[in-house]
């Protein structure tokens, strides 16, 4: 089953029910989640095309990869649309931040679909994108929102898509031990960071995430991406019962959770990504 | 890129021998007049050499076998990875602690103290984190003890002397960072690596846009390469550029190979 088929299958079942309400399929999200975890296919190809066995020794690796790629092309297509919407003009600082965010996006795609070629893998093609998210949303001003909203809404997903991209990221790690692409991975990961970090700011955020809160003026629809966020013990040891050598300052437990970020599964990165894909009827 | 504030010969002979010959290339830096690096030399043993994704994962974590020699050595495997680690969040927790005592942060904008206490909180937390998670795991006479530091050569009244130091040492924590994840063994430790490394690449970010607003500076094409990726650095780069800040010696002659070999 490929990425795009497990897709399909929560767009055709959810996405594109016209009874659901906005609300309503906003609130599933959890669900989305649930529904995946319970799938537990292996989305990646058959292992038959790998000629590089000894570097994807299981296809965990294959399926890391094919979903960084799928959240790639998702940004890379929605910082391309939002430079060419003309929301962003006038606003300086956003622009200059989304040109260089939309290189960098622009280039993972290619050096994923490059390295997964390599390996003898055909990379999943790109989906089909819809980032109004079926009309919940107006980024690029085309349905008439007006310039302010759209930017605001602009900055909302490109926050939703970084945080989200630094979560998937590190939630894949475990699945590329031990290939050439680990390195590479984590040299990704440290990137959509740094956007995340810019874009937060321009927001008025600080660029860490506190507890699981999504921020001043994001939509509910992106509490997905914060969940788990809130977390305190790292390696079996509750970091708010240590004792410092060096007084934190302010509240302790909102420190803990800024100075961790906290990884997401694929099923839980597909759920928030499937938002935005429109099911391919061709499949 | 900014010049190594120590020079460090990374010896990459695998040789019995390559341990005294580092040893004295290093004497012979010494020579130049580049004593005063806590970071005595950087090598690989021949067990981490040869036996990737082995029994390396803190199983063993050696400390220099050298009988005549009381300088801590960082450990092979996982655990030496995790002393590695927390050497640099030594280094940033006792910048950030300066920082705070100095006269730019005192005059400082709210936004900019308020980014100060957030970055001494977090490298706080790591470091003392790691304290904990590497004596539970290894002992403590394993673990690295607390390091002395010379930031002498940093102006703490000085916004530009601060932030442009903050942004090398979070720059090099995030290609630490990077580069060391393809030597840890355990998937709970790479994750954790994970965890941390986001976290040092969004102060980075934020201390680059003080330094340059509005500019793309954040992540820059000075940090992200052609390919949209983030700096990732070797152990021994790691230790020459960080050297110059750290007074107490300690060596780290047993870290583990990469284990894909890039």
């Amino acid at each position: 089953m490929s990425i795009i088929k497990l897709l399909d299958d929560f767009t055709s079942e959810k996405l594109t029910t016209k009874s659901t309400s906005r609300r309503e399929m906003f609130n599933t999200l959890s669900s989305f989640g649930k529904k995946a975890a319970m799938a537990a296919v292996p989305f990646g190809l058959a292992s038959n095309k790998m000629n590089a066995a000894t570097m994807f020794q299981e296809n965990s690796a294959v399926d890391a990869l094919q979903l960084a790629l799928t959240l790639e092309y998702l940004e890379a297509e929605f910082y391309i649309k939002a430079l060419d919407s003309g929301v962003l003009s006038g606003y300086s600082r956003a622009e200059t931040a989304y040109m260089q965010i939309s290189k960098h996006e622009s280039a993972h795609v290619d050096f994923l679909k490059a390295g997964l070629e390599g390996a003898g893998v055909t990379p999943v093609e790109k989906p089909t994108f819809d980032f109004t998210a079926d009309g919940a949303f107006d980024p690029f001003n085309e349905n008439g929102i007006g310039q302010e909203t759209a930017y605001a809404q602009l900055l909302a997903l490109a926050q939703a898509f970084e945080d989200t991209g630094v979560r998937a990221y590190k939630g894949q790690a475990g699945n590329l031990m031990n290939t050439p692409f680990l390195e590479p991975a984590l040299q990704i990961h440290s990137v959509e960071a740094r956007h995340a970090s810019e874009i937060r700011r321009i927001r008025g955020l600080d660029g860490w995430i506190t507890g699981s809160m999504r921020g001043d003026g994001m939509p509910e629809a992106t509490q997905a991406v914060y969940n788990g966020e809130e977390n305190v013990t790292q390696g079996g040891v509750d970091l708010t019962g240590l004792t410092y050598a060096n007084d934190i300052v302010g509240d302790l437990n909102a420190a803990v959770t800024q100075a961790f970020d906290e990884p997401i599964t694929a099923e839980t990165a597909v759920a928030i990504a499937s938002l935005f894909i429109v099911e391919d009827s061709s499949m | 890129m900014k010049k190594p504030l120590v020079k460090v010969d990374v010896v990459e002979a695998s040789s019995k021998n390559s341990k005294m010959n580092s040893r004295r290339k290093f004497l012979k830096l010494g020579g130049l007049g580049l004593a005063g690096s806590g970071f005595l030399l950087y090598s690989c043993s021949e067990d981490d050499l040869f036996n990737p994704g082995g029994e390396v994962g803190g199983e063993n974590p050696m400390p220099d076998p050298d009988p005549d020699s009381e300088v801590f050595d960082l450990g092979s495997g996982d655990v030496g990875i995790l002393n590695y680690a927390y050497a640099l969040e030594q280094l940033e927790a006792a910048f950030y602690t300066q920082v705070r005592a100095g006269a730019y942060y005192s005059g400082a904008s709210d936004e900019e103290k308020q980014i100060f206490d957030d970055l001494y909180n977090h490298e706080v937390i790591h470091r003392d984190f790691f304290k904990a998670a590497i004596t539970a795991a290894a002992g403590e006479e394993n673990t690295l003890p607390d390091l002395e530091f010379d930031v002498s050569s940093i102006d703490f009244d000085d916004r530009t002397s601060v932030l442009e130091t903050a942004k090398l040492l979070e720059d090099t924590g995030v290609g630490a960072y990077n580069g060391a994840g393809d030597r840890i063994a355990s998937a709970t430790y790479l994750t954790l690596a994970g965890k941390i490394v986001s976290v040092e690449a969004r102060h980075a970010s934020a201390i680059r846009s003080l330094i340059n607003p509005e500019s793309a500076d954040f992540a820059g094409d000075d940090v992200i390469d052609e390919n949209g990726l983030d700096l990732a650095y070797d152990p021994g780069t790691v230790l020459s550029d960080a050297g110059g800040f750290i007074t107490t010696e300690f060596t780290a002659n047993n870290l583990p190979e990469p284990m894909t070999g890039s």
